[in-house]
């Protein structure tokens, strides 16, 4: 494979992976706080759902997310050979 | 005395160094509740709390001073992912996440927790979006990738109006909350405590640039975080909520829903207090209906993309050693600041707990108003004019509509209220004071640099040697510190007006440049002066509007909700189509800039700013 195709092919991935991570973001930022009044209801070990993802549910998905992608990028760099080299 | 502050034997060295130090804050919080327990006076303890931690951030400061360029601005890029999220942690969570969030929680319920979700979320798209690229590319400030993306001095020149305008409503507040701590500790005027907090915000940043904001940021981190957690586990322990209460404390957000409805919380006061609110938003239920939704998350929207927007945060990704490490320190970021968001709820359920639960031997709901009267915090903070009770019924009886605060004390109060040891009030002045500095440590050099490297090196004298750069950089650091101590002693807004406003104007001038500047390989030069100018141009225009319906504006009605803590979504959105339409209509970018994309996209290879020594 040519090295311009490589390159194409390492930034597809590279956008997918952020496509794919925005959309949980999404999920997690908007969606699911939209529906507050359908969450309300539901009863989560003692919270309402609604106030337990606003006060820990979505914050840890970011956290997760965020370690997550860092290694899921490295993967992709390495494997298109485009990684930093280590000192 | 000379010390190295790079290298392999130093990097090593750090989490032992940050290991003593923060046994020696654990030592001197100690030693501090023993001299309590020997009768020295509260007051003593306050001052000697934020004079010991204060001389520790000067002597990190000034033993990490620098004459060199690279150290100055981006600490020599050779800051550890770990030690980078914490100072960014730091960097990030200002006075009024620390003081500020958990009294709002406490008071105005389910909508304000918008903030918590706001204030993390947006670090996904500074990893996804930005963060690895803006360090590939090598910049020393954001309108240095703007500069050198577009081309031309006009384009660096917005990126820096749009960053001043920003920051620089952002640290006017931070310096506000300085001075507000400063001065009930030392017990002086807040317009001196304003200027007080100034000279060691400046003490920590003037000598060593990024290097010294750096190395003071993590110890900052570890002051407040400690300061935040240590009263959350006493106190849950105290009153038998378990020893982890952020994971257990459900069945507390549960009594206070039960108690809600037996103590009425909702009847609107008979009697309004000036500057002070009486409880009567329900604490996690939402207010229903599309519009509080809809409001609910645009303002989750503005905080977030704010949040990627703002340079202060984004420059300190410059500083790790490589682009793989800039995303892992985003991670790590995040994590240190989960750490403190996740236990904001839980301090204002505990809190409200302690007040409302008649089960409780401190609450107040529903005792006798002269018992009530006697508590020693309700007198002390009712002699300041932070807390009132009217008794409107006449019954003897405190309803809870008949007590009023102003929420900012919640997290202050808290201590007192659960009846903790003044030790521990101490600390948490010590951690506030720690949250606003770095916080405006961060905001000012991110000025000052913009300033200094952007306006007048690289615009008015290219030719300006490094001592030259370097001194007016300094200089510029203490004019707008001295302009922000300025406006800060006007008190023109309260602090989470100022901050959500920073927010705003961040994401409605740089969001789109900056993004679409990696992501759109086509953007040029006129589609980002229209977008920054476009985008800034327009969130002013709607935030004069809401906030002057009567005046010529042309906006007598907020559109769809979108108040003045929410015009970003309007700047954003006019950014984006100014510059879309803009670049579409002129020529693309020439071959050059295009290469220098693809180079941005892969972490190999050299910056696209050489380095320079």
């Amino acid at each position: 494979m040519s090295q311009a195709a490589d390159r194409a092919e390492h930034w597809r991935r590279t956008r997918n992976l952020m496509v794919g991570h925005l959309i949980v973001w999404f999920v997690f930022s908007y969606l699911i706080h939209f529906l507050a009044d359908a969450l309300y209801p539901i009863n989560f070990l003692g919270w309402p759902l609604n106030y337990y993802m606003a006060a820990q549910g979505s914050l840890i998905v970011f956290v997760v997310q965020l370690f997550l992608f860092a290694k899921q990028q490295h993967a992709i760099d390495v494997k298109f050979g485009v990684a930093e080299q280590e000192e | 005395m000379k010390m190295q502050w790079e290298g392999k034997s130093f990097i090593e060295n750090l989490p032992r160094i940050y290991g003593v130090y923060t046994g020696g804050f654990v030592l001197f919080f100690i030693l501090m509740a023993v001299f309590e327990k020997f009768g020295m006076s509260a007051e003593m303890i306050g001052i000697l709390f934020l004079a010991f931690t204060l001389a520790i951030y000067a002597f990190i400061g000034i033993l990490s001073r620098t004459m060199a360029v690279e150290a100055y601005y981006v600490a020599g890029r050779s800051v550890p992912p770990v030690f980078n999220g914490m100072a960014t942690a730091a960097d990030w969570m200002s006075g009024a996440s620390f003081v500020a969030m958990a009294g709002g929680i406490f008071m105005s319920g389910y909508p304000y927790m918008a903030f918590i979700v706001g204030w993390t979320g947006g670090y996904i798209l500074v990893a996804t979006l930005m963060a690895p690229y803006l360090r590939k590319f090598g910049c020393y400030t954001v309108p240095d990738f703007i500069g050198t993306r577009y081309g031309g001095k006009f384009a660096r020149l917005c990126g820096v109006l749009v960053l001043v305008v920003a920051s620089f409503t952002y640290v006017t507040a931070q310096i506000t909350a300085t001075g507000t701590i400063a001065a009930r500790a030392f017990q002086i005027p807040f317009e001196v405590g304003v200027w007080l907090g100034l000279f060691g915000i400046l003490l920590c940043s003037m000598l060593g640039g990024m290097r010294a904001v750096t190395w003071t940021q993590v110890a900052q981190y570890i002051v407040l975080i400690v300061a935040y957690l240590i009263p959350i586990f006493w106190m849950s322990n105290k009153q038998g909520l378990g020893f982890f209460p952020q994971i257990e404390y459900g069945p507390a957000v549960a009594r206070i829903m039960e108690l809600e409805t037996q103590l009425g919380v909702g009847t609107p006061p008979a009697e309004t207090v000036a500057g002070l609110k009486a409880l009567t938003a329900l604490h996690a239920t939402p207010v229903g209906g599309w519009l509080p939704a809809w409001q609910f998350v645009t303002l989750v929207f503005c905080m977030m993309v704010g949040t990627a927007s703002l340079p202060h945060i984004l420059m300190r990704y410059f500083t790790t050693p490589s682009v793989r490490d800039a995303r892992q320190s985003v991670a790590w970021s995040l994590l240190f600041i989960f750490l403190l968001y996740f236990s904001a709820p839980c301090l204002a359920t505990l809190s409200k707990l302690q007040m409302l639960d008649p089960n409780l031997p401190t609450s107040i709901i529903g005792a006798s108003i002269d018992q009530v009267m006697s508590l020693s915090w309700i007198e002390k903070w009712g002699n300041i004019n932070l807390l009132a009770i009217r008794d409107s019924n006449a019954d003897g009886i405190l309803q809870i509509n008949e007590f009023f605060l102003n929420p900012d004390i919640i997290v202050l109060a808290t201590p007192e209220i659960a009846g903790l040891p003044y030790v521990i009030s101490g600390l948490v002045a010590a951690g506030g004071m720690a949250a606003a500095m770095s916080t405006a440590d961060g905001l000012l050099l991110a000025m000052a640099n913009a300033l200094s490297h952007d306006l007048y090196y690289k615009i008015i004298d290219p030719k300006a040697e490094t001592r030259k750069r370097l001194l007016t950089a300094r200089i510029l650091l203490l004019v707008i510190g001295a302009a922000g101590a300025g406006v800060a002693s006007l008190k023109l807004t309260g602090i989470l007006g100022a901050v959500a406003w920073a927010f705003c104007f961040a994401m409605s001038g740089l969001f789109f440049p900056l993004v679409l500047g990696v992501w759109w390989k086509r953007a040029n030069r006129p589609g980002a002066i229209a977008g920054m100018l476009g985008g800034l141009g327009a969130g002013w225009w709607y935030l004069l509007a809401v906030r002057n319906p009567e005046a010529w504006y042309g906006l007598a009605q907020p559109w769809i909700g979108l108040d003045h803590l929410r015009f970003g979504v309007v700047g954003v959105t006019a950014s984006l189509i100014f510059m879309i339409v803009v670049t579409l209509l002129t020529a693309a970018p020439d071959e050059e800039t295009q290469r220098m994309v693809d180079e941005v996209r892969i972490p190999s290879g050299d910056t696209i700013i050489p380095s320079k020594v």
